[in-house]
């Protein structure tokens, strides 16, 4: 009879009440599921608490890109009102939202953290012009804030956490600096607080997924 | 049997006995349309049914914005198929890739007209009475109306493989190949199965394979439960409904034969499979489960068959849903497999069976007896075709060559 216990799972399925028959069809457009923290959505290009941008035009965030939808052009700073501190900044800037696949290698190539990405997913254009951003839309604007375009549909929370991924990760990689602030400060922000870390679960106050980064207790503060 | 009027060029329909006149033009152009217009309907609930029951059994929704429950669905998928670009491809053979959807869509309909969905079967021969003349509640009655059902399936297999042929690209041309070895082995299972049947009711003609089913004397017992089984198999491969949709394996095939389709062509594919779907589980109706036969329970005399018509109609067409919702598809070796070694070779041993019963009873010979020698004689048969096989495997392994050495 093994070949028909198949049908009874099945059969089982049309019982909503039950738990094997839970649907778990989430209706999208009219309910959302909150997003997690580290969720890969579109980019943005981060600034110093001063308003500097940090981007600094090294293109190695245009380097790793496996779908190469990044085009950075640096420029030397003009002496008398740089762009960002330092010698270069990034001059031009493009990425190409009919290519970017979110896989955020170029927030891990990034020597300054300049760019990170936010949590909006949902943004869709009607003319291939508007698919690649240009610096001037990425960059924050001066309360620190991703610039919300026309056609892209933001929710609360989504321009928040902006460089989840970075400070989700150790330093260098390492597990002894997990929890350590390496990373600089933000506008509007300020120096945002390290994610917990897997240690701070060990230590007895169990994960909490949609709570990570704002309690800003980490694992070795 | 009583047969009502001899064989005539309409059909064993008693609405032509006195003559055809405008009154019977009318009548059986109404029912031409009334079965046109309920197999379209069919279709449409049919594909919803799906669908949502198929959601259902896999912790899904289902459509839910067309309509109550996105019971308009299939409507709003085809107008959007209807206004679609039509592309044909530059290497298809272009008359031939536009016949093919037809020539899968024409049958599916014309199956559909010899089957009695009412009828008074208890009574009066599943005739009824429409604006004062008798006739039967099926579009015509043909004397071959079996012979009809498997011609017209065999018509269908040219529709899948001329469309991968005529495609001019190779998955729907893979496609077409397994569908014509498919569909010609299983037929084979799904005739002898019904010879069964036949050999029990002693007609063709579907209205007679029911009246002789009347009084809970159906088939599915009548001869023991296992042609219906292979029938079902059979026509589930037949239909190409998973779990042998080997024609459209999308993980292998794309989409199979239909992969160069687009726009209405497309939806007359699939229109076409529901529809096949429909009548293939009417004819099982008809043919296992005493088509329309029933307690009746209701004042007017047709109107009990035809419920029960449909309602044994739908536990098929729920089973095939479990079908798929449940089983994994086949691999090809093991479909062909279970074609050739298994359902052919057991169907027509059912039907030696059956037939010597049969005739043992006509002779007044001892019935079990008669059974008992049956399968020994089948049984000395397969040993015999055991040891053949056994003695060229040896020989093959004598010579692994095969004498092209
Ligand atoms: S997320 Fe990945 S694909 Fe998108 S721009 Fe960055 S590196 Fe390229
Ligand atoms: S975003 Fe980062 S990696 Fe890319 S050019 Fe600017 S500084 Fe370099």
């Amino acid at each position: 009879m093994g070949y028909l216990r198949g049908f009874a799972v099945t059969l089982r399925k049309l019982f909503k009440g039950t738990e094997t028959g839970r649907v778990v069809t989430t209706q999208y457009p009219d309910e959302k599921r909150p997003k997690p923290v580290r969720f890969h959505g579109r980019h943005v290009l981060n600034r110093y608490e001063d308003g500097m941008e940090k981007c600094i035009g090294c293109e190695l965030c245009a380097g790793v890109c496996p779908a190469r939808c990044i085009y950075v052009r640096g420029a030397d700073n003009p002496p008398d009102d740089p762009v960002s501190p330092g010698e270069r900044f990034g001059y031009v800037y493009e990425i190409n939202y009919l290519r970017c696949i979110h896989c955020d290698l170029c927030v891990e190539a990034c020597p300054t953290e300049a760019i990170t990405e936010s949590k909006l997913f949902e943004f869709s254009f009607t003319n291939r012009a508007d698919a690649i951003y240009t610096k001037d839309e990425l960059v924050v604007g001066d309360d620190g804030r991703p610039q919300q375009l026309p056609w892209e549909d933001w929710h609360p929370g989504d321009d928040e956490h902006t460089s989840a991924w970075v400070r989700a990760t150790s330093p260098s990689g390492r597990a002894d600096y997990e929890g350590q602030v390496a990373w600089s400060g933000e506008l509007g922000y300020g120096i945002r607080p390290p994610e917990r870390g897997q240690a701070a679960d060990e230590e007895g106050d169990g994960p909490d997924p949609d709570d990570r980064g704002h309690d800003g207790h980490g694992g070795h503060q | 049997m009583s047969a009502v009027v001899g064989p005539s060029v309409f059909g064993l329909d008693p609405l032509y006995i006195g003559g055809v006149g405008l009154a019977e033009v009318l009548i059986t152009l109404l029912k031409v349309g009334a079965a046109f217009a309920l197999l379209l309907m069919a279709v449409m609930l049919m594909i919803w049914f799906e669908r949502k029951l198929i959601s259902d059994m896999q912790n899904r929704i289902g459509p839910n914005l067309a309509g109550p429950f996105g019971i308009f669905q299939t409507l709003a998928d085809g107008i959007k198929l209807f206004f679609k670009e039509d592309l044909i491809p530059e290497r298809s053979d272009r008359l031939v890739f536009k016949l093919a959807p037809f020539l899968s869509l024409v049958p599916a309909f014309l199956v559909f007209a010899v089957v009695p969905v009412g009828g008074d079967f208890d009574g009066s021969d599943g005739r009824v009475s429409l604006f004062g003349h008798e006739t039967f509640l099926q579009v015509s009655d043909p004397p071959v109306g079996i012979l009809l059902v498997l011609a017209m399936s065999s018509v269908a297999v040219y529709g899948v493989m001329l469309a991968g042929w005529s495609s001019g690209s190779k998955y729907p041309l893979l496609a077409s190949v397994r569908a014509s070895a498919q569909m010609v082995s299983y037929e084979a299972a799904l005739g002898l199965s019904l010879v069964a049947v036949l050999l029990k009711s002693g007609s063709l003609s579907t209205n007679q394979i029911v009246a002789e089913q009347s009084m809970w004397n159906w088939n599915l017992w009548v001869t023991w439960v296992v042609p219906m089984v292979v029938f079902l198999i059979a026509a589930t491969a037949e239909l190409n409904r998973p779990p042998f949709d080997l024609v459209e394996a999308e993980q292998e095939l794309v989409g199979g034969f239909h992969t160069e389709y687009s726009s209405i062509r497309f939806a007359l594919f699939f229109l076409a499979e529901f529809m096949n779907t429909i009548t293939m589980s009417a004819i099982i109706v008809t043919l296992f489960l005493g088509g329309p036969n029933g307690p009746d329970f209701t004042t007017v005399g047709w109107l009990s068959g035809l419920l029960w018509f449909f309602v044994k109609l739908m536990l098929f067409l729920f089973a095939f849903v479990w079908l798929r919702a449940t089983l994994p598809r086949f691999r090809y070796d093991q479909l062909m497999d279970l074609g050739w070694k298994l359902l052919i070779p057991l169907s027509l041993g059912w039907l030696l069976v059956l037939a010597s019963y049969d005739i043992a009873g006509d002779r007044g010979w001892n019935r079990a007896a008669a059974v008992i020698a049956m399968l020994a004689v089948m049984a000395a048969l397969a040993g015999l075709l055991a040891l053949a096989l056994r003695a060229a495997r040896q020989r093959r392994e004598l010579d692994p060559q095969g004498g092209f050495a």
